[in-house]
């Protein structure tokens, strides 16, 4: 979305419709709408990854002319959405393995070539363990190789299929099942971690994005674009996890529009490996803000402030915000 | 056409006859120069528009055919020893799901101690995956299983391996009778899947199945290699019918209709077991053997008929279990079940150990005469291992064996210890 939009609706962050020119305009689905994702899985209540994926993948629909072969990494996403002997798929739709998505979808687009039928497109998605740790080898081989393919990380943060473990994306002092605040520890350590999009930027793909459920509009731009190119392309989308993160399932939008406003996952779209967009962030949120509605970040308040891991977290925050120019 | 070529070589062009339409592909000895050929066969426009793609791992590799074949391409990868089991996860998904990828094992032993030479350690170990294995004896056969792997692949919706020994086939320049295109297409039809991810008939490929299906979809697959049992000689036959020569088929029989000791063994020791049967049937001995050529399915009654009537069977083989003997062993004694026939297991050639027709004719000879132990290690050189055993007699924790032996003789580091 290039449009700046500088008017707001009294009280909120939320971009008046009626402010926006007609294709920008948030409008009842249509018919045409391809619901691949269909109603009736068996996500949690104030899954983000259910609404990213529906967005994602119905986008991608929308954009393939319906031509589209889907292929998808074990993970909370594959299990709520294929429970047998159902399936909410309403798209052609692969699942193989925990950790070779992207090398399934280099094989279904390998096969496509092959027959002549590039018309047909290919997307790929997981989860941020399936993604960002096991399948990043063949991720990673995906991206040097340029197969056309459209990975899809929805990254909430830990293994939540598996009962919330930590994971490559684990923010520090984040409360996991295998980062316990018990015995005076405070959760997941600082200075770990990888950057799955910058990573991915590095290998001088066409496109690499980042996106959140707060802004579907945005995602679906993103997916348009993407979809419009050819090669690999990267989007990783913040998709809240209520279980995992300790959060109101009412607040899995909010949360992910507060990860941007604190600047702690910016929003930015980058074409072989340059940063060419950043979404500006309209007042930089403190992240206390975001961390305190999550039982996952408790520790960080309960007895006392934990000044030193909150300033640490907002230096993460600050730091993210000069980087990609967030502010002004 | 008669022509004499590198075993490798010969598989990659009887692979590009097969019109694979998806190859993946990665670097591993000693399968390497099949999928080195292939590159080049590609490149030159030998097979059509087939897809080569350079994967960064074999679980990549095997990842990329499992795609590939759900949408409905022909698709194939080789790989040995530690590439199978580093795509071991990828080996049971792709039967699981039902995909006819053909995949060829150049065999090599399995580390630790690193070892890139010839044993069936890789394949044996992946046996009970799902996949149908073919073990080759020749170059020859080699060529021809491949073939015939295709069509048995995709008529049961089932992967094979065409397993060939490391180094002893694959790098082998031997005569081989090369088919042509218009033989191959005349047996191989193209692939036409059962299902397909196709965006005009979506379908959901690869579900989750609870308790209340899991048995009954593992017992089908079960039942797919009993069907294999039955279709896997209706096969050889029309490849006979076509190609004019018998290759393929559940087991081969070699002099062992009347022997009182019948031979058991897979894969390229066959050639030197059959010279070790004539030299002993010269000098007057009731000997034979049998080649196992499918070990998945097991043939079971095939077997049980070629060696029911046997006074002892000697199973030859290229892998075990440690503490316990052979692995196809057990196969065979299931085969002989109810029988009392001695059943004696030789472990050869680990490692790239050279299988000798002097030691076969020893180790033979002390069973004819029921003198063999059993399981035995053929030609181990008892002055290292009781030298390490008197050493780790003194020591309660004896610690690593391969840096042991080693250190032993001075080794390691570079240093005398």
């Amino acid at each position: 979305m290039t449009q700046r939009i500088k008017f707001y609706q009294t009280g909120t962050l939320t971009v008046g419709n009626r402010l926006l020119d007609a294709e920008n305009r948030s409008v009842q689905s249509t018919i045409d709408r391809s619901n691949s994702l269909t109603s009736g899985h068996r996500a949690c209540q104030g899954c983000g990854e259910a609404l990213g994926a529906r967005y994602v993948v119905d986008t991608a629909m929308r954009e393939a002319d319906k031509k589209l072969v889907a292929v998808n990494a074990t993970g909370c996403l594959e299990v709520f959405s294929t429970p047998y002997p159902e399936s909410s798929w309403q798209v052609a739709w692969m699942h193989s393995l925990f950790g070779n998505a992207p090398a399934v979808a280099t094989g279904v687009a390998a096969a496509l070539r092959a027959k002549g039928r590039e018309d047909i497109k290919v997307l790929a998605q997981g989860g941020d363990g399936g993604t960002v740790d096991i399948g990043f080898g063949c991720l990673s081989g995906m991206f040097e190789r340029n197969d056309d393919v459209l990975y899809v990380c929805y990254d909430n943060e830990a293994y939540m299929n598996t009962g919330v473990q930590r994971s490559g994306q684990t923010p520090p002092t984040a409360r996991t099942a295998t980062t316990p605040t018990s015995g005076g520890s405070k959760g997941n350590v600082f200075g770990q971690g990888k950057n799955a999009p910058q990573i991915a930027m590095a290998h001088d793909i066409p496109y690499v994005a980042t996106a959140t459920v707060a802004d579907l509009h945005d995602l679906e731009n993103k997916v348009t674009k993407a979809m419009g190119l050819s090669g690999a392309r990267y989007i990783h989308v913040s998709v809240p996890c209520p279980l995992g993160w300790g959060s109101q399932p009412c607040d899995t939008v909010r949360l992910a529009r507060l990860a941007t406003e604190t600047g702690l996952f910016p929003l930015f779209e980058a074409e072989h490996g340059a940063v060419t967009n950043a979404t500006k962030i309209r007042r930089k949120v403190p992240i206390e803000e975001y961390l305190r509605p999550q039982r996952r970040f408790a520790h960080l308040f309960k007895p006392k402030p934990d000044v030193e891991a909150l300033a640490a977290i907002q230096a993460i925050a600050d730091r993210n915000i000069l980087k990609y120019g967030l502010l002004g | 056409m008669l022509r004499q070529m590198e075993g490798s070589h010969a598989v990659a062009e009887a692979i590009a006859l097969c019109r694979p339409e998806v190859i993946c592909a990665y670097p591993i000895t000693p399968q390497t120069h099949i999928v080195e050929r292939l590159s080049e066969l590609v490149q030159e426009g030998e097979i059509g528009n087939c897809q080569y793609i350079n994967v960064e791992s074999e679980f990549a590799a095997l990842s990329v055919a499992i795609g590939a074949s759900a949408a409905g391409a022909r698709a194939y990868t080789a790989t040995s020893s530690q590439g199978l089991l580093f795509m071991t996860e990828a080996v049971y998904n792709a039967s699981g799901l039902g995909l006819p990828i053909v995949m060829t094992i150049g065999n090599r032993a399995i580390g630790a101690p690193i070892n890139i030479w010839n044993d069936h350690s890789d394949s044996m170990a992946l046996r009970d995956a799902g996949w149908i294995q073919l073990y080759a004896e020749t170059n020859q056969d080699a060529v021809d299983l491949h073939i015939q792997a295709f069509r048995l692949a995709e008529q049961l919706s089932v992967p094979v391996m065409v397993c060939e020994d490391g180094f002893i086939l694959t790098h082998a320049y031997e005569r081989v009778d090369m088919p042509d295109l218009n033989q191959v297409q005349a047996y191989l039809p193209p692939f036409e899947p059962v299902q397909i991810l196709d965006p005009a008939d979506p379908v959901t490929i690869g579900a989750m199945v609870g308790p209340e299906a899991f048995a009954e979809v593992r017992y089908l697959a079960h039942h797919k290699h009993l069907q294999a049992v039955e279709v896997i000689p209706q096969l050889a036959s029309e490849f006979a019918k076509i190609f004019g020569r018998d290759s393929g088929g559940l087991i081969q029989q070699y002099r062992s209709e009347d022997a009182e000791t019948v031979i058991v063994a897979l894969g390229s020791v066959v050639g030197t077991i059959r010279d070790v049967v004539d030299e002993m049937r010269d000098d007057g001995v009731s000997i034979g053997a049998v080649k196992v050529i499918s070990f998945r399915p097991f043939p079971m009654l095939a077997l049980r008929a070629a060696l029911e009537n046997a006074k002892r069977v000697i199973v030859v083989e290229k892998a075990f279990a440690d503490g316990l003997g052979g692995i196809a062993v057990n196969s065979v004694r299931m085969a002989l079940r109810g029988l009392t026939t001695p059943i004696y297991t030789i472990i050869a050639g680990l490692g790239g150990r050279a299988i000798t027709k002097a030691s076969l004719l020893r180790a033979f000879g002390e069973a004819t005469r029921d003198e063999l132990d059993d399981p035995h290690f053929l030609d181990l050189n008892w002055t290292v291992i009781d030298h390490e055993l008197a050493r780790a007699k003194e020591k309660r924790r004896s610690g690593p064996i391969a840096e042991n032996v080693l250190r032993d003789l001075g080794l390691v580091g570079g240093k005398p210890v």
